[in-house]
Formats: C-alpha cells, structure tokens, sequence
C-alpha cells in the first residue's frame, strides 16, 4: 500500500506511539474508493436482476466501505493495535447482538415464546 | 539533561498510559467501541421490528433513495475534509487545516439539512414516532446519529475558532486527531444505516 511512513516525532515517538499516516494522494484514493463503492451500491439496488443476491451484495460492499475507513481515515491500520482491540471489543459484541437478534425474530421465529 | 527529556515528553500537554498510548486516545478509542453497542441496540430494535407495522407509511412507500445517496456521499466526502484538516494541523497548516475543518463544517451542515428535510417529509406523508414501529424506529434511530452529527459539527467549529485564533500548532494535533476519530466514527454508522435500514428494505 503506498503510504508514506511520517513516523510522528517529538513527545509521541518518546511514548513509543506506532503511529504514522499516508499522503494526502493517498487519502483522496481512498475517498474516490469509497465514491465508486457506493454508486455500486445504488446501482445493485435498482437492479432487478440482482435482487436475488442483494443482501449479500450490499453487506459486502458496506463492509468494504467501513473497513477502508476504520482503517485509512481512522489510522487503525497505523497505529497501536491496543486501539483495535478497544474498538473491536465493542463492534464485535455489537455485530454478534445485533446479528443474534436478527436471526432470533426473523429466521427462527417459532423459537419465541 | 533529565529536566529538558520529560520537558520534551510533554511538550505536547497530553499524558501517557504505561503502554506510552495517550490517555486521551485510549480513553475515546474505548468511548467508541461502547458506542458501537449504543448504535448496536438501536439497530437491533430496527430490524426485530422491522415489517411488523400494521399501518403504512411503509419502508418502501416513503425513503427517498436518490436523495439518501447523496447525503450519504456529503458525509463520506467530510471524512475525506476531517483527515486533511488534521493533516493540515500536523504540518503546521494554519490555511489547509481551516480550510478542510470549514469544509467538514459546511458538509457536515448539508447532511444534517437533508435530515431535517427529510424528517419534515416523513412527518408532512403521515409518518411519526407513535404512527408505528418502522417510524418510531427509524426516528430513534437515524434520530440519535444526527445528534452525533450535530455534537460533531459544534465539536469542528470551535476546533475552526482555534485554528483561525493561531491556536492549532502541530503539538495539539492529538486534539484534532480525537476530533477526527468521533467524526469518522459517525460516518460509519451512517454507512451501517444507509446499508440496512435504506438499501435492504
């Protein structure tokens, strides 16, 4: 991935912060990524021919959407992973509850009591 | 020697965890991952309840998907302004970080102008909290993300008022650093939302 390796200097290197960050060309890359992601996704939505595979198809691409920025934008891909941690505690447990839920009231709706 | 090495250390008035990670960053890194869950219950809620109302506006009949897409396209674009800006701040930037932050604020604005009118549409269609579950989901939902926006844009305005005041160097770019985080942590929820609650209907 081309990024340039601006290694933060002065107080935060001193603290051992494993932080740098890409190049502004970079950044713009990465937006115009995310512009195209989501035409593609409008586009899978008012296709009727890709219905039967539209959940799946916009799951993906959403994922793909927050990833970039989790990683890019948000630096996480650059920095500590104690970060990662801290912020993957939580969305896991959130994805988990969330997908829990789903399957409870929608898939296996005789399981209610 | 030892009095200009811890000078130097905190030169830039933030304080450090024994991992040598700034507190700061630790602490609102966390916040984010509980704010995950926050987001998490409500998008629960949305989906039990989804096609479970008994009278209309429907999902279908009412969301304006051209429109959604561009707002959503406004908000991804700010990321984009919130990360020059703090690159700007780290460069010592005082023109390129009050230029991006403006930006972040006028797109930020334009986002949340879409939601009030959209709102305003929804509720002139018949659609409100009590009408039924899709509304009363869908306005707790979409309604605490533009709290967040909101707090968000007022966090990049006094941000703006320091930097045109000559008060954003490069030792506080943590601060904006922060900033970004929370900004770019709304957009993902946004990308969330515009995926389940407006494209898989």
């Amino acid at each position: 991935m081309a990024h340039e390796a601006t290694e933060e200097t002065g107080a935060g290197e001193a603290h051992g912060a494993h932080e740098s960050h890409a190049s502004t060309g970079f950044y713009w890359m990465i937006a115009a990524v995310l512009f195209v992601i989501t035409a593609v996704e409008v586009a899978v939505f008012y296709i009727p021919a890709l219905s039967p595979v539209l959940v799946p198809a916009l799951l993906t691409l959403s994922a793909a959407k927050f990833a970039l920025v989790v990683m890019f934008f948000m630096h996480l891909r650059f920095d500590s992973p104690i970060f990662t941690g801290l912020f993957l505690a939580g969305l896991v447990l959130a994805t988990l509850m969330v997908g829990a839920l789903v399957i409870l009231y929608h898939l296996l709706p005789d399981l209610q009591t | 020697m030892a009095d200009a090495t811890a000078a130097a250390l905190h030169a830039d008035d933030h304080h450090y965890t024994a991992t040598g990670l700034p507190s700061w960053k630790v602490g609102f890194w966390t916040f984010l991952g509980s704010e995950c869950l926050f987001f998490g219950t409500l998008i629960s809620t949305y989906m039990v309840y989804k096609g479970s109302s008994v009278q209309g506006p429907y999902p279908h009949e009412i969301l304006n998907i051209p429109l959604t897409s561009v707002s959503t396209f406004v908000l991804l674009m700010s990321s984009l302004a919130m990360v020059l800006a703090l690159d700007g701040v780290r460069r010592g930037s005082k023109k390129l970080a009050v230029t991006w932050l403006a930006v972040v604020i006028v797109f930020g604005s334009i986002f949340l102008g879409f939601q009030v009118y959209e709102f305003s549409h929804f509720v002139h269609e018949g659609l409100t909290i009590p009408r039924n579950v899709f509304g009363s989901s869908f306005f707790v939902l979409t309604g605490f993300h533009g709290a967040h926006v909101t707090v968000g844009v007022v966090w990049m305005t006094t941000l703006l008022v320091l930097a045109l005041r000559g008060r954003l160097p490069p030792s506080k770019a943590l601060s904006v650093e922060i900033a970004g985080l929370y900004w770019h942590f709304v957009d993902i929820v946004w990308i969330v939302i515009f995926t389940l609650i407006y494209l898989i209907q």
